[in-house]
């Protein structure tokens, strides 16, 4: 493995590790302080931080230490997640992607963004409150308890009477490490090893051995968490230590002893004021042993009788929660002490615990190459096809009726069907990277056009093959520009319409019979329906006598050349119209829809399928062969009566259908299959619905019945053929040919199909 | 058909000789995939006239050419005895129809002779040289001819 696939990796890592930091920060901006979000917020900066050192991305290091220095206040407690704090990180996190992008793909990133950041960062970091009125608007449901930042904190109050005193710390100094006192700076720290370092093979020992080489070092065990014999774990982990150490190598060095150990144990890094530190190493350190409480191994008993197996869980798990907040690690500790009426507590807390564990463990993935997978998916393919001949030739063959053969092969078909079922499943995955995607599109247009925005995702963990995953993102991001752009009004008008200022979006994802429906709502003023008239008259889409319904008024904004923006913003109005969304839909398979409320809103509701892999298609015959024609383009199948059908010039027909002609196309004569035109009374007509806009009938010979077909590529081994979308394989091993609807359309209205064909059909 | 496991010398290569009609032609054996029977092809509107459709291989779509029409002769009337050469162009892989296969073929680059020079343009396109072996006259055909690099870029 050459270096350039290492770094690959570690930047397919990083994909990942933003999206769960920006899950994260969204997460702790709807309100949830769980110490286990934080610390994931926490983790995934780190990781980036420490694999972009690890190949000198040096930018993107000095980035995310900041980053990271302002994610520690928080997660220590000493800084208030508020949302104001939160937009500063949801604008970091944006930028570490932005870095991780440019180091990755060689570009550069906007230098102001970044160094503005950092700087307000390290504000947030020092302790500098965002702005008053944003503290004063910020929900704070645990200030009272925590300490606040920029103020000395006062040392937390024992919780219990039990001697166990938690550590004071000093917040003072924490933005310039390493220079508080005079002389050589002094640390706390306070190392808390889990079970998962033993049971790493690490060492707790050698990590303080390591760290005794850093200065002069008081260091005090504490064994407050020890339980009773009967319910002592073996394999836990009980002690932990308080440390003071006097170093000049800085706080970094004393993280870099525990670098390994980082995520099995809790570990907190103070600098304190010399003074202070002797003076706790003196008097407050909690040296004092928890006096060997007999009652203790009573109640403990007493416990077990009552609920044995949680106890006893609920002590392996204290050792095991991984809880970095102090509040937490005091609360559980007192837990543990408070015998009396935490039996249950500290059960609970365990069952908590463990259940966070278990999220954290769940959702485990392995990466595999794209190509492996769609191999898979090929033989899975033929292996159906293979069955089914296999079926036909028995049924044809058997004589006797039931068979030990019938017998199996309906196994073999079961489980065929099941091995189907799950390969495809391999491919899917959830809509949740894109979603989440949406939500910085959001927060950035917000900003630029200073609205506020609230973005609302539902169903992110619907299910939906990987490519048209990829596809996805580009409609939906232009949908949301517009919505956020267009849709929703200024906070002025907002307010004056008697709406809330802040804008909602709703992204919304869910199955709805075995298609995918993505619907993006937005409450502001909905469509202008007399501007978009007086649009498309003016831009001669529509004649300006025409009687439209509010819905077709609605959906001409899917016409080529329609843009609503009186301005061209920087946002939208770059060309880019919603029929490129509409095109982009419909390359996926899907269809796109709008339903609009003047003053309400409006929504997009698109409607795709959940693979690429299948396409549903009517199987015809055209001329001896068989064709597929995509399911999706046909509006309606008609059988044409001898006086529907008209002549028209030399060599076109049309059909009336209820009232209105529409052109006949046979498909047969089109594609060269045959050289004069079929007679249309003998074959079927269908009716569709072409991209470029106009109704066309397709004339085939015979309908032979609707069915899901696996899409194989023509491209592959022989090239491209006008008229042709792909190639599928049927029941009986042969391929059968997919129809481009919209090139054979666009073929009847007199561009040559063959003209674009080149000459040597192979290569 | 005769295998024989050789140790191949510097300068030796493999060949796979096949009949069209009355005449011999081989091919590089590192191009050749597999040799399989003939099955019905799928016809492709605007093919050109060798091109004989499109199989399943496996899932792939495979398309197939009648390589005697495409070396200029009389085109094949596909049966049953006929053989489809999966072969491996650049990055494609494509099919050849041919009559039968009959060879495996070891030889060195100096038994095969030039083209002779009564050759029209087609035949001049294809032909890489001509071996002699045991009175026989086999016709190396080099497959990238048959199918133009421009094209493939194209495609």
């Amino acid at each position: 493995m050459d270096m350039n696939e290492i770094k690959e990796i570690f930047f397919q890592e990083c994909e990942e590790q933003l999206a769960e930091l920006e899950s994260g920060l969204l997460k702790m901006n709807d309100g949830d302080r769980d110490p286990e979000t934080v610390n994931a917020v926490f983790r995934a900066v780190h990781s980036i931080k420490g694999g972009a050192g690890a190949f000198g991305l040096d930018d993107l290091v000095a980035f995310a230490h900041v980053f990271e220095t302002t994610l520690d206040c928080v997660r220590s407690n000493k800084l208030e997640p508020t949302q104001d704090v939160l937009k500063v990180m949801l604008k970091s996190a944006d930028v570490l992607a932005d870095l991780t992008n440019a180091a990755r793909d060689g570009g550069s990133v906007d230098e102001s963004r970044s160094r503005g950041l950092v700087k307000e960062l390290e504000a947030l970091a020092n302790g500098e409150l965002p702005s008053p009125s944003a503290a004063a608007e910020a929900p704070a449901p645990k200030a009272a308890a925590k300490p606040v930042a920029a103020a000395p904190a006062p040392a937390p109050k024992p919780t219990d009477d039990s001697g166990f005193q938690p550590v004071p710390f000093s917040f003072d100094d924490f933005g310039g490490e390493g220079d508080a006192g005079s002389g050589m700076p002094a640390y706390e720290i306070i190392f808390k090893p889990r079970y998962e370092l033993y049971s790493k093979g690490n060492d707790a020992t050698l990590l303080l051995r390591d760290l005794s080489r850093l200065g002069e070092m008081t260091i005090f065990c504490n064994s407050d968490e020890l339980p009773g014999l009967d319910e002592l774990d073996p394999e836990g982990a009980y002690f932990f230590w308080n440390i003071t150490i006097k170093t000049d190598k800085g706080e970094d060095a004393i993280r870099t002893v525990f670098e390994f150990a980082e995520w099995d144990c809790e570990l907190t890094v103070k600098p304190v004021e010399e003074a202070r530190a002797e003076a706790t190493s003196n008097d407050e350190l909690p040296m004092v042993p928890v006096p060997f409480d007999l009652s203790i191994l009573d109640e403990a008993g007493a416990a077990e009788d009552v609920s044995g197996t949680a106890a006893a869980e609920a002590a392996a798990a204290v050792a095991a929660a991984e809880t970095a907040s102090n509040v937490t690690q005091m609360a559980a500790a007192a837990a543990r002490v408070e015998k009396k009426e935490s039996a249950a507590a500290a059960a609970a807390a365990a069952s908590a615990a463990a259940a966070q564990n278990n999220a954290a463990g769940a959702g485990q993935t392995i990466r595999v190459d794209l190509d492996r997978v769609d191999r898979l998916i090929n033989l899975v393919g033929e292996l159906v096809i293979n069955q089914a001949m296999l079926s036909q030739s028995v049924i044809e063959n058997d004589t006797t009726g039931t068979s030990s053969i019938n017998m199996g092969l309906e196994e073999l078909q079961q489980l065929t069907r099941e091995i189907q079922d799950s390969v495809m499943a391999i491919r899917a995955q959830p809509v949740k990277p894109v979603f989440q995607r949406m939500s910085r599109i959001v927060r950035e247009i917000a900003d630029m056009t200073g609205k506020s925005i609230r973005l609302i995702t539902e169903g992110e963990n619907t299910e939906v093959d990987k490519t048209v995953i990829d596809k996805l993102a580009e409609p939906l991001t232009h949908m949301i520009r517009n919505a956020v752009d267009h849709g929703i009004e200024t906070p002025e008008k907002r307010a004056a319409a008697g709406k809330n200022t802040e804008g909602t979006v709703r992204l919304t994802a869910k199955h709805r019979s075995g298609r995918i429906l993505i619907e993006l709502a937005d409450d502001g003023a909905g469509i202008n329906r007399e501007k978009v008239r007086q649009k498309a008259i003016d831009n001669d889409l529509i004649p300006a006598d025409s009687n439209l319904s509010d819905e077709e008024i609605d959906n001409l904004i899917f016409l080529p050349g329609f843009s609503t923006a009186d301005k061209i913003s920087d946002i939208s109005g770059r060309g880019v119209g919603m029929d490129v969304v509409k095109r982009s839909i419909q390359a996926l398979g899907g269809r796109i829809n709008i339903t609009s409320k003047p003053g309400h809103g409006s929504v997009f509701t698109m409607s795709l399928p959940l693979t690429l892999a299948v396409l549903d298609g009517m199987v015809v015959t055209v001329a001896g062969q068989t064709l597929v024609v995509p399911l999706t383009a046909i509006v309606e199948t008609l059988q044409p009566e001898a006086s529907a059908i008209h002549s028209f010039g030399a060599n076109h027909r049309l059909i009336s259908i209820r009232n209105s002609f529409c052109p006949l196309v046979d498909v047969g004569r089109i594609l060269n299959f045959r050289a004069t035109q079929a007679n249309p009374v003998e074959g079927v007509a269908l009716l569709v619905e072409s991209e470029g806009g106009g109704q066309r009938a397709l004339m085939v010979d015979a309908i032979q019945g609707q069915r899901q077909v696996v899409i194989k590529s023509l491209e592959a081994n022989y090239t491209h053929v006008p008229g042709i979308a792909a190639a599928t394989i049927l029941g009986d091993g042969r391929v059968a040919l997919i129809l481009d609807v919209d090139a054979v359309v666009g073929a009847s209205r007199g561009q040559s199909l063959k003209a674009e064909m080149s000459l040597a059909a192979v290569g | 058909m005769s295998y024989a496991v050789k140790n191949l010398n510097e300068g030796d290569r493999e060949l796979i000789a096949f009949r069209i009609g009355d005449q011999e032609f081989c091919v590089n054996i590192m191009s050749v995939r597999e040799i399989r029977g003939w099955t019905p092809a799928t016809t492709m509107p605007h093919s050109p006239g060798y091109m004989l459709g499109v199989i399943n291989l496996r899932g792939a779509v495979l398309p197939i050419i009648d390589l005697a029409a495409r070396l200029g002769m009389k085109p094949a009337d596909p049966t049953a005895r006929h053989v489809i050469i999966v072969a491996q162009v650049r990055r494609k892989v494509v099919g050849l129809l041919v009559d039968a296969v009959s060879d495996i073929l070891t030889v060195t680059d100096e038994t095969i002779q030039p083209t002779p020079e009564i050759s029209t343009e087609l035949e001049r396109q294809f032909a890489r040289g001509i071996l002699a072996i045991d009175k026989r006259m086999i016709c190396l055909i080099e497959l990238e001819s048959l199918f133009p690099e421009t094209e493939s870029e194209a495609a």
